[in-house]
C-alpha cells in the first residue's frame, strides 16, 4: 500500500486536551492525512498498536492498563514522544501523589459526599491503580518531550512538519510553556 | 589601573569588588540566576549563574571580578550544564506550572524556558510537604521552595524580623518560620514585609486572589527573562 509514515497516539492517565490541541491545527489535518497513516489511536478504531515511526503518548502512567498500553506503545514505535506536562512529569493527576491511595479510593468511593452502595471497585476488568502517578519516562525510554498543559497546535505542528521533513527541531520562545 | 573583564568576547568594565554578576547586570549583560538578588548579599545556592572562568565552572554570583578575566557564559557546555541544574530543581519540587498561580511570572519557570529545558529529565521526588495556609494574607506551599534563600535574607535584612530559615540536611533540608507553632499565620510575618515579595518561585503566594493577569499579559509571556528581567525587579512585582 503507501509508503507513508504510520503514527499512533494514546491516552494514558491524560484529559484527551493533548489530543483536542492536535485537532486544533484545523485545517492542516488534511495535510497531516495526506502525509501520514494513522495506527492505533482514540481517532481510528484500531485496536492494538501495530508497527509504526511515531508514537504520540499525553497522559502519565496511573494504572495497570497504562503500563501495558506503554510498553506495546514502545516496542512497536521507532519514536516515542511524551506529550503534555502529564506525560512529561506527571502533570496534575500526580498531585494525588501527595496521599495515600488508599485515602484517595476511600474518599471518592467510600466517604465521599453522595456516595450510596459505598465500597471501592474490585472487578478484575478494572485496571488497579498504582501506588503513584508517574511521568512516563520513567517507564520507558522517551524519545522527545512536548511540554504543555496542553502543548499548542503550533507546536504540535511544528514537531510533526520538522519530524517528517527530517529538519532539526526548534521551537520559537511562544511555542514552548509548560502550563 | 583599569578594571575590565571579558564575558564572551565582550570587554566590560567593573569596581574593584563587584563580582562577575555584579558586573555583567550592570551593563545589561543577563546571566540566568535563581537565588541572587542584587538587593541582598549573594548567596551560591541554586548553582544557575555558572560561568567558565580558566577552564573550571564557578557561580558568578559569588566569584569576585578580576581585571583581565576571561568568563564564558554563552557556550552548550555552559547552557547543558544550567539546564541540568534546572531539572534538578524541578524533580526536587512539585512543580505543576498547569495549576500554580505563579505560572508566567515565576522566576524558576522563566530560566527553564531560557535555558531549554523541554522536560524535568530525572525521577520525580513528589515531596510530601503540606501547605501551610495560616496566615490570613498568605500561604506557603513547602513543594515549591527552591531553598533560595531570599524571603531568609529580606526578613532578616530588610524585615529586621527573622521569620524564616532553612532547617534539616540534605534532601530534607526545608524552610522552617519563627513561631511557637512553626506557622506562618503565628509568625511577625506581615503582608507588606518585603520577604512576601521576594520569593522566585510560587511558594510564598498572596492569599484571596488568582489568576488576575491574563494569558498573554503576564510577566513572561511575551518576552524571556533574558529581555524582561527578574519577577521582583519589576516595580509593584505581580
Amino acid at each position: 500500500m503507501s509508503a507513508k509514515p504510520r503514527i499512533a497516539t494514546a491516552s494514558l492517565c491524560g484529559c484527551f486536551g493533548c489530543h483536542t490541541s492536535l485537532l486544533d491545527i484545523d485545517e492542516r489535518i488534511l495535510q497531516l492525512v495526506d502525509l501520514v497513516e494513522f495506527d492505533c489511536s482514540p481517532l481510528t478504531d484500531i485496536k492494538t498498536v501495530g508497527d509504526c515511526d511515531l508514537g504520540l503518548i499525553e497522559g502519565g502512567v496511573a494504572n495497570t492498563e497504562n503500563l501495558e498500553v506503554l510498553r506495546a506503545f514502545r516496542r512497536h514505535c521507532r519514536t516515542l514522544v511524551a506529550v503534555g506536562a502529564c506525560a512529561v512529569n506527571g502533570g496534575i493527576p500526580a498531585m494525588r501523589n501527595a496521599f495515600a491511595l488508599r485515602e484517595c479510593l476511600e474518599e471518592s468511593y467510600v466517604r465521599g459526599v453522595g456516595v450510596y452502595h459505598p465500597g471501592i471497585p474490585r472487578d478484575p476488568e478494572i485496571p488497579l491503580l498504582l501506588d503513584r502517578v508517574h511521568p512516563i519516562h520513567e517507564v520507558v525510554k522517551v524519545d522527545y518531550f512536548l511540554p504543555g498543559c496542553p502543548p499548542s497546535a503550533e507546536t504540535l505542528w511544528t514537531f510533526l512538519t520538522a519530524w517528517l521533513s527530517g529538519e532539526p527541531i526548534a521551537f520559537s520562545y511562544h511555542q514552548i510553556h509548560y502550563d | 589601573m583599569s578594571t575590565t573583564l571579558r564575558l564572551d568576547g565582550r570587554e566590560i568594565p567593573f569596581t574593584p569588588g563587584q563580582t562577575i554578576m555584579d558586573a555583567a547586570l550592570a551593563v545589561g549583560v543577563y546571566i540566568p540566576h535563581l537565588c541572587h538578588n542584587p538587593d541582598y548579599a549573594p548567596h551560591g545556592s541554586c548553582r544557575v549563574c555558572m560561568v567558565g572562568v580558566n577552564g573550571r565552572l564557578v557561580s558568578a554570583c559569588t566569584t569576585a571580578a578580576l581585571d583581565g578575566m576571561t568568563v564564558e557564559s554563552n557556550t552548550e557546555t555552559i547552557a547543558a550544564t544550567r539546564r541540568s541544574i534546572v531539572q534538578l530543581l524541578f524533580v526536587e519540587g512539585n512543580h505543576v506550572c498547569p495549576a500554580c498561580e505563579r505560572s508566567g511570572s515565576c522566576q524558576l519557570q522563566a530560566v527553564a524556558y531560557y535555558v531549554g529545558m523541554l522536560s524535568p529529565h530525572f525521577p520525580q521526588c513528589f515531596p510530601q510537604r503540606p501547605v501551610d495556609a495560616s496566615h490570613p494574607d498568605f500561604m506557603i506551599d513547602f513543594n515549591r521552595c527552591i531553598l533560595c534563600e531570599l524571603c531568609v535574607r529580606a526578613s532578616r535584612d530588610h524585615d529586621h524580623k527573622r521569620v524564616f530559615a532553612v532547617s534539616g540536611r540534605g534532601l530534607a533540608s526545608h524552610l522552617v518560620i519563627d513561631s511557637p507553632s512553626g506557622l506562618l499565620g503565628d509568625s511577625q510575618f506581615a503582608a507588606s514585609d518585603r520577604a512576601a515579595q521576594v520569593c522566585p518561585t510560587g511558594a510564598i503566594l498572596p492569599k484571596h486572589r488568582g489568576y488576575e493577569q491574563p494569558i498573554g499579559q503576564r510577566l513572561y509571556d511575551q518576552a524571556p527573562i533574558s529581555v524582561v528581567g527578574d519577577l521582583r525587579a519589576q516595580p509593584g512585582g505581580d
